[in-house]
């Protein structure tokens, strides 16, 4: 056999490494003994931790430390956003059946939406344009037809597959007029573009440890002390009563820092990775002149490059380039397995064949330019022999 | 050479990639998905088409140490196997959805995609031989261990297709295999083999049939008529049920004037009419094949041996080619063929080729 190529990671927005400091900041506290719900010393210590680091992530995230609630990650957060809010809202007035959303959420959101919608729930999708950008029209529409009737909205910040950045604001001004609760899953935005809970007006955000250089099993849902939140996970109601569960403080103190780290850099790190995506798009165009960039009309996020290799399956292009070490995605790292045609390229109008032609690569804190010469040189011949693998032989 | 071994979740593929890594080559090792539903296919370790399968599979390539990827078939396998599983039932015959699976998936659609994104070859846990003859051709032979081997449902396979096949298994024993799995640390050495249709979850096949048919059923029921007198005895609910050669389920509810148990000897599916009789008249000598597949080079006339159904024995015979048919005159008579089954033709321990059979006969021998 081989020797193993020399790996080079593309694949950021499915996580990104942590940050030394935060490795540093949880292995120093892995030996610690000290249950922060304890009323000894040792207790007390690892509770000390425990708010510290969520006084910290609201000083990054302008919030209220009261209103980081902390979750075993994105899924969880955005599980007791959905089922939570909308539980507490349609129990406060049984009116309120419907929840907005759009076509190209996080399964994270879309599936508590399905499985609310089993129940009773009147779950709306609202469409997005060619670059994945939700129809405000439409979504104003859908209000308006009957504000009532509105539990709550919830639009992701910036999609994880293509990077569409959202108009979270818009959203928030126009669901506000009429009272509606808004959440946002941000976990794909959070040290990548400027983020601030207050000033966008959204009364909940998810965001998770391990896409900003925290560890794994560990997130929270930054939500407004106003807004009624009926508990998922019942136990010693350890977080402001609406999550139980003992509470991981080396953890939260890695995911901490690494939130103010990357918040703290933000601005630097977009600028980077902007430069070395436009890099990276420009050298796979020479070298495969027909590649469609996804988004490219709407904002992005700067780290995204979502490409459509015309004639090729993107799963035969993603097991060449991993054999040579460039490794990426052909759409969020839950559909990997069995691959499916992405539900956002769908809903921004690419056809079945389009949507499985296409990689997603993805850009942080520790890509260089070197990362994006190795691809360059390889993606070319990859692309060819793709293209021959879609076209049958016809051995029969 | 680069090999793209086809690992299903089961002990014999996991062996297989195995001995195909340490023997060299570059191995990748994919897992195939060929439900589009994987919760409706069968669960448990019996398959091949589960999620749980999947994880065997990968976990088998975690320690051989070789990347893993599942491809997705299940377009393919629902058109080319599923749905002429269907239509050849629904024609009153009994297809081998296995055979159809070699010759149209894994040595096809999976093989042609592994040659274009440049592997050499596919591997599988197969038990069969792959040898070069006298004439440089590519031979496949009977596996090693007669109790496992699957010469007969790899019989559809061409020259090409066996010239970028490998079969690392087919010297082995069944108990070896699974030794040889506990060796290398790999979990799914005690799992069970799996046996019947991949995609019919609970092994009822009639009424697997009976839901995904639906309207194209042939007909809901019809007559069960005695062979000899023409005598209706009953009533049935749909002849895909029923099989050439089958015993059981007849609900005739009284024996016949010898005493002795019916068979089904005809399904005419138009009509719904089930035929029975008595156990001799199921010997058959004579078989018409159609839609040969060579492995090599085609005989005009061969006397040989044929197998009629996977695991069935072994008949001497001579088989004679026009075209595309074959007709084969059996020295030893078979009981129970039902078209749709596959006539593999053997020369010695070696694969000649495979027809469809789509009539039997008795001749004056057996009357």
């Amino acid at each position: 056999m081989t020797d193993a190529p020399e790996r080079v990671y593309l694949d950021h927005a499915a996580t990104t490494p942590m940050l030394p400091e935060a490795i540093e900041t949880m292995t120093a506290l892995l030996g610690r003994v000290g249950n922060p719900s304890s009323l000894h010393a040792s207790g007390r210590d690892a509770r000390r931790v425990v708010e510290e680091s969520r006084e910290r992530i609201a000083q990054s995230l302008d919030c209220r430390p009261g209103e980081v609630v902390f979750t075993s990650g994105g899924t969880e957060a955005d599980n007791l956003a959905l089922k939570g809010v909308h539980w507490a809202r349609n129990g406060a007035a049984a009116v309120r059946t419907r929840i907005l959303t759009t076509a190209v959420e996080h399964h994270a959101v879309l599936d508590p939406l399905h499985w609310l919608a089993e129940r009773g729930a009147a779950v709306e999708l609202l469409p997005v344009d060619a670059s994945g950008r939700l129809d405000l029209d439409a979504f104003e529409a859908s209000i308006e037809a009957d504000p009532d009737s509105v539990s709550l909205a919830s639009v992701m910040w910036a999609n994880n597959e293509v990077g569409t950045v959202q108009p979270v604001a818009e959203v928030v001004e126009i669901a506000h007029r009429h009272g509606i609760p808004v959440h946002t899953d941000a976990v794909q935005a959070i040290g990548i573009l400027p983020v601030a809970f207050a000033a966008s007006g959204v009364d909940a955000l998810t965001l998770t440890g391990h896409k900003v250089g925290g560890p794994f099993g560990v997130g929270a849902l930054v939500v407004r002390r106003e807004l009624a939140v009926v508990p998922l996970v019942h136990g010693g109601g350890q977080e402001r009563d609406v999550r139980s569960g003992t509470i991981d403080a080396p953890a939260i103190a890695g995911f901490a820092r690494a939130v103010e780290a990357s918040v703290a850099d933000q601005q630097k790190r977009a600028a980077h990775l902007a430069e070395l995506r436009t890099e990276l798009v420009r050298r796979v165009l020479a070298a495969v002149p027909d590649v469609q960039v996804s988004g490219q009309a709407a904002e992005l996020l700067p780290g995204h490059a979502h490409l459509r290799f015309p004639g090729c399956e993107g799963d035969s292009l993603l097991m060449l380039l991993d054999a040579q070490g460039i490794e990426c995605s052909t759409g969020s790292a839950c559909n990997a397995g069995v691959p499916q045609a992405s539900h956002v390229l769908l809903a921004m109008g690419c056809s079945e064949a389009e949507a499985r032609s296409s990689l997603r690569f993805t850009l942080g804190h520790t890509s260089t330019a070197h990362d994006v010469e190795r691809l360059a040189a390889a993606i070319g011949p990859a692309v060819e022999r793709a293209r021959a693998a879609a076209q049958p032989r016809g051995l029969r | 050479m680069k090999v793209l071994a086809a690992m299903s979740g089961g002990v014999d593929s996991a062996v297989a990639a195995a001995r195909a890594a340490e023997a060299g080559h570059e191995v990748t090792g994919i897992h195939l998905a060929l439900s589009r539903n994987p919760k409706s296919y069968r669960s448990g370790a019996r398959g091949c088409c589960t999620i749980e399968d999947s994880n065997d599979a990968r976990r088998a390539a975690d320690v051989i140490g070789i990347p893993f990827y599942v491809w997705d078939m299940s377009d393919r396998f629902h058109d080319d196997v599923v749905e002429d599983f269907m239509a050849e039932y629904a024609a009153g015959r009994t297809p081998n959805p296995c055979l159809r699976c070699n010759e149209k998936i894994k040595f096809a659609a999976v093989l042609d995609r592994a040659l274009a994104l440049g592997f050499d070859a596919v591997a599988t846990g197969h038990y069969a031989k792959l040898r070069t003859g006298a004439d440089g051709l590519f031979e496949l032979h009977r596996a090693e261990d007669p109790g496992k081997d699957q010469s007969y449902v790899l019989g559809v396979l061409t020259q090409d297709q066996l010239a970028h096949s490998l079969f690392p298994l087919g010297d082995s024993h069944k108990q070896q295999v699974r030794a040889e799995a506990e060796r290398r640390g790999l979990m799914v050495a005690h799992k069970p083999d799996s046996h019947d249709i991949c995609f019919i979850a609970d092994g009822d096949n009639a009424g697997w049939l009976r839901e995904k048919l639906g309207d194209r059923l042939p007909n809901d029921g019809g007559d069960i008529v005695d062979q000899a007198t023409g005598e209706v005895l009953g009533r049935h609910g749909g002849t895909t049920a029923y099989t050439i050669g089958q015993r059981r389920g007849l609900a005739i509810g009284r024996p016949a004037a010898d005493g002795k148990p019916r068979f089904v000897l005809d399904i005419e599916p138009v009509s719904g009419t089930v035929t029975v009789g008595p156990r001799e008249r199921l010997r058959v000598d004579r078989i018409s094949g159609i839609k040969a597949r060579w492995c090599g080079t085609v005989p005009e006339r061969l006397e040989g041996s044929v197998q009629l159904r996977a695991h069935g024995a072994e008949h001497r015979a001579v088989v004679r080619v026009i075209d595309e048919t074959v007709e084969i005159e059996l020295v030893d008579p078979a009981e129970g063929i039902a078209p749709g089954q596959a006539a593999v033709i053997y020369d010695g321990t070696r694969v000649v080729g495979s027809a469809t059979i789509s009539a039997t006969a008795r001749s004056e021998a057996l009357r």
